[in-house]
């Protein structure tokens, strides 16, 4: 069982990254990956509520929806639960850790439309029905893998936003340019676990 | 209804606020969902539904909801919709759905819809938020479909499913980071063909305007040349 989690972790932070394999949580990958230091906080807090929304999602799931047999309602339960995890979150840090709240500051209320959050939410519970380790295996690595993604090509924008490059490619375009160079160096790990 | 609102939320969700290539909303299934044409306009028309009717039921109630809870609020009635796209495509279209339900469910928070609702579905009336559904939903639509004819021609050389005699098929540009390229290329195509006509516009302007000395100015014939 535990190879079998490092192999889930593996894949989900690596050769299968939400970002630049699933296309997932491409919103928050290209607006707030100016800076290298919003980039890493956007980062955390998105492994933090994304492996916290596995943990109440899952039961939900599967001790609420399915026996009463209303599991097409899936994705507004689960996008209730981000909801509210994300006011509640705000909330908490608000109270007790000033200092990570202002470090997150406008990036916490903009993780509910992250839709690595649902995503993940979704193929782990839903379209892959793993178990409640498996999920929050999955969730944790899968934020990890957002992070790694999203400070790599905060490094990268650096220099982007220096190059001279025709105006027509400044901003966006050069950034999905880079990202698809990213892409497929990810996509070279692929294959490595069978 | 006043025609120049009309004129102006019409064009301002099809050209002038693209939601794709201006405002840069909803990016993961353009660039996730653009392997065929096909995926590319349904994937746009299943959005553009939601979006007309999350805007309408915004809009109606947009004097009912209380300000703190909005945002749960506009969620609930996008998810509805969203329900009703899923049921209604796993019902007639299963094939379909069975590629697509990740980003079928993933439609709630696309962020253009929720933005539409915040800014501007919450401030006018029903029938103008209908219309901006109308638009911005084509608007999507159609920047979908240009990035999924341009993959699927480089992927598979072919259009629209029919192979065209004679053009190579590319292994791999199906895959994930021909994604990223072709939406990026054709992102800074759109500016640049935008800036084009904005320097044009700019310079007929110049031209019509009478100098100080009375003789107009030449640079119209050349623009006409």
């Amino acid at each position: 069982m535990t190879a079998s989690i490092i192999s889930v972790m593996f894949t989900a932070v690596i050769s299968q990254n939400i970002v630049l394999s699933q296309y997932q949580g491409i919103c928050p990958f290209l607006g707030v990956s100016k800076k290298m230091s919003s980039a890493a906080g956007m980062g955390f807090a998105v492994i933090f509520v994304m492996a916290i929304a596995s943990l109440f999602c899952w039961p939900i799931y599967n001790y609420i929806l399915l026996p009463l047999g209303i599991d097409y309602l899936y994705t507004m339960a689960f996008i209730l639960v981000i909801a509210s995890l994300v006011q509640l979150l705000e909330m908490i840090l608000k109270r007790f850790s000033p200092t990570l709240y202002s470090a997150l500051g406008v990036y916490l209320p903009l993780i509910t439309t992250n839709c690595a959050i649902l995503g993940t939410a979704n193929s782990a519970i839903v379209f892959n029905s793993y178990n409640f380790v498996y999920t929050f295996a999955a969730s944790v690595a899968t934020g990890v893998g957002f992070l790694l993604a999203i400070v790599l090509l905060a490094g990268v924008r650096l220099k982007t936003d220096k190059a001279d490059i025709p105006k027509c490619f400044k901003g966006f375009p050069i950034t999905l340019v880079a990202a698809a160079i990213m892409a497929m160096a990810f996509a070279g790990f692929s294959g490595i676990l069978a | 209804m006043d025609k120049q609102k009309i004129k102006e939320t019409v064009l301002g969700g099809l050209i002038k606020n693209n939601p794709t290539f201006v405002l840069v909303l909803g990016t993961c299934p353009t660039i996730a969902m653009t392997t065929t044409l096909f995926q590319a306009f349904a994937m746009g028309l299943a959005t553009t539904f939601v979006l007309i009717f999350s805007n309408l039921f915004v809009s109606l109630l947009r004097n009912i909801i209380p300000d703190k809870v909005r945002i749960p609020c506009y969620i609930v009635i996008i998810s509805t919709f969203v329900i009703i796209v899923q049921m209604v495509m796993r019902r007639f279209l299963p094939d379909l759905y069975s590629t697509m339900q990740a980003f079928i469910a993933l439609i709630v928070v696309n962020c253009i819809i929720l933005a539409r609702a915040e800014s501007f579905a919450s401030c006018n009336r029903p029938l103008y938020s209908m219309l901006d559904g109308v638009s911005m939903g084509l608007g999507f639509t159609g920047a979908l479909c240009l990035i999924g004819i341009v993959r699927e021609f480089l992927a598979g050389g072919s259009f629209a499913g029919f192979a065209i005699p004679g053009f190579p098929t590319m292994s791999g540009a199906g895959a994930s980071a021909f994604g990223f390229i072709v939406f990026g290329c054709m992102m800074a195509l759109f500016n640049f063909v935008i800036q084009k006509i904005g320097e044009r516009k700019e310079k007929l302007k110049k031209a019509s305007l009478p100098l100080s000395d009375g003789t107009v100015h030449s640079a119209a014939e050349e623009v006409a040349k």
